[in-house]
């Protein structure tokens, strides 16, 4: 049991009564120990995805496994293995907290003077434990999100998922709650996380799955797929930016305003071809940084060609039925 | 394992209910103590002064005590799983329980739980509010034990799949008000359907009210309008099938899992 993979997905499907196809014949794998990020545009299914490992959703077809536990034919063992963070805050409001981890402790078959014992722990970690016994409603929508994966550590599971976990939390409790995560994986325990905030997967994740339309358009590990990326962007703060900018070969180079320029360059050229270049031109550089997060660049990138394939498929076979 | 797990969730899930109608007893308890005070006042004191005694030489008032009894119990439960389940619906932290590994027995077994314990707490407190108005000796004390008890698992599984269905809070005030409420006034509680002609007495029987309200009648005060025997047939008849079909539903994820 401990040899298989935190999870795979084979072929899942799944559509929806109202026809929508949210998974077109899905698969991945997930080693244990894993920091794996899930990305995707609003509707591409990553929330279906979950919904079905959690057993939330029904799948029209295919199958999961958490550690060798299929969701669809062994649910109660695959559940007992999975701890889920969901997108939309889920617990009772007119709850205390204590009571939403104790409670969901007891769910999962734990006894009470453990789970009291674990909620203690968990709220503590998550800095919460002084707003154990208030009502949940009465908290911020931070500390409601950090109650979410406090209650979701409560069985210790083996794969935590967690689906946009940090969505319009302030910066300062996101660093907290990754550096609880993180910790928590170097431990052991396999993580799974869909964001819209790019950098956290990017500094977080050790790989990664991009699903679009309901397909995986992408599924490798972090450093490769970053080392794709051919072209950066440079942002330069100089002295003053001239109205006439020299021509570089090879370097795009754009006039932002009076004191800003931006660059951009394959990768594999030095630096300093654009700054001997700008020092030639008396363009003084004051400071430089990257203009994008280059795993957002990437994203991009990535979904936009596959939405211009079948696009270009389609004008393709247009132009065919006219020449027919 | 399995067993363990969900003895512990069945105890989790029953405590919290419970729990949640201490919490709020000024919603659960209180308002229908003072509803059936007003009933004796009104239909036992005033209006029954003026009847001579009923079956079995028993007062007006010690004749509806029964009725009213089990009135409230079934009122209570239906109330209490149909606005407490679809409240962790409505605010979906009955996704806590359906990504547990516990079976979907439990989660039905757990709700049905608290809410018949709420159903027999009023049944209980309505019970001593009669005493100051008349006196009772129970006659058969197993019988009204066990009808009371059936009454509320039944409407406590006849509201379980009612917030099943429901999509909004008005959905679960449908039933109360156009089925509950008919059936309870026509099911015997303020009288003996033995006083209606043809052919609404054989119409009342069709009312699985009433077999609740003669159970209990019987076991207060020892008469019945309907035999005793067939009215725990009929009971354990509505426990069975609602239990099937509700696990059904649950089994189906019916109004929760897409």
């Amino acid at each position: 049991m401990t040899s298989a993979p935190a999870l795979v997905v084979d072929n899942l499907r799944k559509t929806y009564g109202n026809g929508v196809e949210a998974l077109k014949g899905i698969s991945l794998t997930v080693q244990p120990g894993d920091f794996f990020a899930l990305l995707g545009p609003n509707g591409a299914g990553k929330s279906t995805l979950i919904g079905i490992l959690s057993s939330l959703v029904n799948s029209t077809s295919g199958d999961a496994q958490v550690f060798g536990m299929s969701v669809n034919t062994q649910r109660s063992e695959a559940m007992r293995l999975i701890g889920l963070v969901p997108q939309e805050i889920n617990f009772n409001q007119f709850e205390k907290p204590f009571d939403i981890c104790v409670n969901e402790a007891g769910f999962y078959g734990i006894p009470r003077k453990i789970a009291a014992q674990r909620a203690e722990k968990y709220l503590k970690e998550l800095r919460l434990w002084d707003k154990a016994q208030h009502q949940a409603r009465e908290m911020s929508g931070g500390m409601k999100r950090r109650l979410m994966i406090a209650r979701a550590m409560m069985n210790e599971p083996k794969l935590l998922i967690l689906d946009e976990p940090t969505a319009g939390v302030d910066i300062e409790i996101r660093r907290s709650m990754w550096q609880f995560v993180s910790g928590i994986n170097a431990a052991g325990t396999t993580v799974i996380l869909t964001t819209h905030y790019l950098e956290e997967a990017e500094s977080l994740c050790r790989n990664i799955a991009i699903i679009d339309h309901g397909t995986i358009v992408e599924n490798t590990s972090m450093k490769r797929l970053l080392a794709t990326l051919d072209v950066e962007t440079f942002i330069l703060d100089v002295t003053s930016a001239p109205a006439e900018l020299p021509q570089l070969p090879g370097i795009i180079l754009r006039r932002t305003d009076e004191h800003t320029l931006e660059a951009e360059m394959a990768r594999s050229r030095d630096l300093n071809t654009l700054f001997a270049a700008l020092s030639a031109n008396d363009i003084m550089v004051n400071s430089m940084r990257n203009k994008t997060n280059r795993l957002e660049e990437l994203f991009v990138r990535l979904v936009e060609n596959g939405r211009q394939a079948p696009e270009a498929a389609e004008s393709k076979h247009k132009g065919q039925g006219k020449a027919a | 394992m399995i067993r363990h797990t969900n003895l512990i969730a069945l105890y989790t899930i029953s405590r919290r209910e419970i729990v949640r109608i201490v919490r709020i007893w000024t919603q659960t308890l209180i308002p229908p103590v003072i509803t059936m005070t007003l009933y004796f006042v009104i239909f036992g004191k005033l209006i029954g002064s003026q009847i001579h005694e009923v079956a079995g030489g028993f007062t007006y008032m010690q004749y509806i005590v029964p009725g009213l009894v089990m009135m409230s119990i079934i009122n209570n439960s239906y109330m209490n799983i149909s606005s407490s389940f679809f409240g962790a619906k409505f605010q979906r932290s009955v996704e806590e329980m359906l990504v547990a590994p516990m079976a979907n027995w439990v989660i039905l077994a757990g709700y049905v739980i608290g809410s018949v314990a709420r159903g027999l707490v009023v049944g209980l407190l309505v019970l001593v509010i009669a005493l100051f108005f008349t006196s009772l000796h129970v006659a058969h004390p197993l019988v009204a034990l066990a009808s009371v008890t059936l009454g509320a698992t039944i409407f406590a599984l006849a509201g379980f799949i009612n917030a099943m269905y429901a999509k909004k809070f008005d959905d679960i005030a449908l039933v109360p008000t156009f089925v509950i409420t008919p059936l309870t006034y026509l099911g015997g509680v303020f009288y003996s359907i033995s006083m209606l002609g043809e052919p609404w007495q054989a119409i009342s029987r069709i009312n699985p009210i009433l077999y609740m309200v003669n159970a209990f009648r019987f076991g207060i005060l020892g008469i019945s309008d309907v035999s005793v025997g067939w009215a725990f047939v009929v009971m354990l008849a509505f426990v069975a099938a609602l239990s099937i079909l509700a696990l059904q539903l649950l089994k189906r994820g019916i109004g929760l899992r897409s």
